[in-house]
């Protein structure tokens, strides 16, 4: 019996314009369409191979306004059992650190959990941090950056992927692990996939519920500020040319004027 | 003056040159501290060009365990020295384990976390390029001792002389059932290239490539000018080139002086990895291809004339 917990986040899609807001340099979620983060999608997917090799149950916990109960509905179409949505008005503006207490305080709202998944790191922020903050908070081991995972009973073993190369790292459960993108390729929601996530159980929570004083979260009280936030000028296109024969030559050329080579 | 501690990254004593690039920015806050966490005998290998980038003090954290659980060691090892020496900041490498090692810390010591920075002013604050460079952000730590994860090539290291003084730190004994023991390394094989993030030259392929073999052209071109290999998305996804090459949203982000776009037609998936490279040059056979919209230089052309011919001009001005 392996219970696992997804965290799963909405982000604005990669594929549109994204801005901060003018007035509080926050993200601006209106401008840009909200998807389920593409990673989750295999954070997920990794938690149904985990489940159904065995047993258990997936439950997925988002923090994020209302509407990220779409990203929810993705998952649980995928096949996850229920979900946690931690929905709050006084989160917003929330940092990683605040982000991680109130992840963690979630996760004392489930059960009993063995194994928390998690991407291992978002495309809009690129933190790269929540799962190992969280497996501090938690005093639990990370195995985090898996390109593969396997539990055998009560320990877990990964190989983790990062710029250094692969480090095999094992350890027992409870742990929290954050995928790659070369875990797995996420199955599509069925039909009836998608019709049995309508029925499934969605507890909301607010930070209050959490155990939480709202006085420790949102952009007030963050560990860090954001001073100033602008759009850089596009780049511009420069000088170019056909290649007549001689484009190695004019790149060179154009190379030592710029003393780069 | 003020403690700036900054996590030496290293492979097995040898000082990886974002670690110099880190002691290059440390010393806009204050005094620039070295941290060493490795396996006994580290800090002897290490200390020399520690010096030559300004590192007033070398902790040492020399332990067995050091490298055999992932990332709390160095959590341990830079908590226990910033308890001592109330440093103005914690600096450490934006790498995958850079970022998580700083991430810990700022839970652990109620620090504010910055992450990814490009740069490091007086003021404490610092710049950050967001969303594939599309927005700057200048950000500063509320409360606490801030912990500030500095990306790879954001910051020009300069040498400067630093006694290294060395002090010893002694490391907690790991706790088993909070830590992943590691059971194996795999490190890269990367030959003599340089590596993508650490590269001041990258020279990348696209769909326009064709095969796994024909990337051979871009691999002579990238050595001749001493750079590293990328790949785009569409390279990577046809097999033409490995995984851990991919530059882009997905894949890494480098910001390298020179970038060399051949056969990749510059879809902002790809875009978000590379526009923060200070000069790019592009060759694709597609005049219309986005590429040339922020290349500096461009080349209209097929790359298997353009690049084996820059291959040459780049050798014969070598010598």
């Amino acid at each position: 019996m392996t219970n696992i917990v997804v965290l799963v986040k909405q982000v604005p899609d990669t594929y549109s314009e994204r801005k901060l807001s003018d007035s509080d340099h926050t993200l601006d979620r209106e401008s840009a369409d909200a998807v389920i983060d593409e990673i989750n999608e295999r954070s997920v997917e990794e938690a149904l191979k985990i489940k159904e090799a065995g047993e258990g149950e997936v439950t997925v916990l988002s923090v994020g306004p209302d509407r990220a109960t779409d990203a929810i509905r993705k998952a649980l179409s995928m096949g996850a059992d229920k979900a946690i949505h931690v929905s709050d008005e006084s989160l917003h503006g929330s940092d990683m650190v605040a982000t991680a207490k109130v992840i963690a305080a979630a996760l004392g709202k489930v059960d009993s959990y063995d194994l928390v998944i998690a991407g291992n790191e978002a495309s809009d922020g690129r933190g790269g941090a929540i799962p190992a903050m969280l497996a501090e908070l938690l005093g639990v081991p990370q195995l985090t950056h898996a390109r593969q995972v396997t539990v055998e009973g009560t320990s877990i073993k990964v190989d983790r992927e990062t710029e250094d190369g692969i480090t095999h790292v094992e350890a027992s459960l409870p742990a929290v692990v954050s995928v790659t993108e070369k875990i797995n390729e996420p199955r599509y929601p069925s039909f009836k996939g998608i019709m049995a996530a309508k029925k499934k159980p969605v507890e909301t929570l607010t930070v209050a519920d959490l155990g939480v004083d709202a006085g420790e979260v949102g952009l007030g009280s963050a560990w860090s500020t954001v001073l100033e936030a602008s759009p850089k000028p596009p780049r511009t296109a420069g000088q170019r040319v056909e290649d007549e024969g001689d484009g190695g030559s004019k790149v060179a050329e154009y190379l030592v004027g710029q003393k780069l080579i | 003056m003020a403690e700036v501690l900054v996590l030496v990254d290293h492979v097995d004593g040898e000082v990886k040159k974002v670690t110099y690039e880190l002691l290059t920015a440390a010393r806009a806050l204050g005094e620039p501290s070295a941290v060493v966490v490795g396996a006994p005998g580290t800090a002897g290998k290490v200390k020399d060009s520690l010096a030559s980038y300004g590192a007033a003090k070398v902790y040492v954290a020399e332990s067995d365990d050091a490298n055999g659980y992932l990332v709390t060691p160095k959590v341990d090892a830079l908590s226990a020295v910033a308890e001592q020496a109330s440093p103005a900041a914690v600096l450490v490498a934006a790498t995958s384990e850079g970022k998580e090692v700083a991430g810990r810390l700022a839970i652990r010591l109620g620090g504010g976390l910055l992450v990814d920075a490009v740069g490091i002013n007086s003021d404490g604050s610092v710049d950050q390029s967001i969303f594939g460079g599309a927005f700057s952000v200048k950000a500063k730590a509320a409360k606490g001792t801030p912990v500030i994860s500095v990306r790879p090539g954001g910051v020009e290291a300069e040498a400067a002389d630093g006694a290294a003084a060395e002090e010893t730190v002694s490391l907690p004994a790991v706790d088993a059932a909070k830590s992943a023991k590691i059971t194996g390394v795999e490190p890269v094989v990367g030959g003599d290239r340089p590596e993508l993030t650490e590269a001041s030259i990258v020279v990348s392929g696209g769909r326009g490539v064709g095969s796994a073999e024909k990337f051979d052209v871009i691999e002579k071109l990238a050595d001749s000018l001493g750079a590293a290999v990328g790949a785009s998305r569409a390279a990577v996804d046809s097999g033409y080139y490995p995984a851990q090459f991919q530059v882009g949203q997905t894949g890494k982000t480098v910001s390298p002086q020179l970038y060399v776009a051949l056969g990749i037609s510059g879809a902002i998936q790809h875009r978000a990895g590379m526009q923060t490279s200070k000069t790019i040059v592009a060759v694709n056979k597609d005049a219309e291809a986005p590429i040339f919209e922020i290349a500096d230089f461009g080349v209209v052309g097929d790359l298997f004339n353009v690049a084996p011919q820059l291959t040459d001009e780049v050798a014969k001005r070598k010598g």
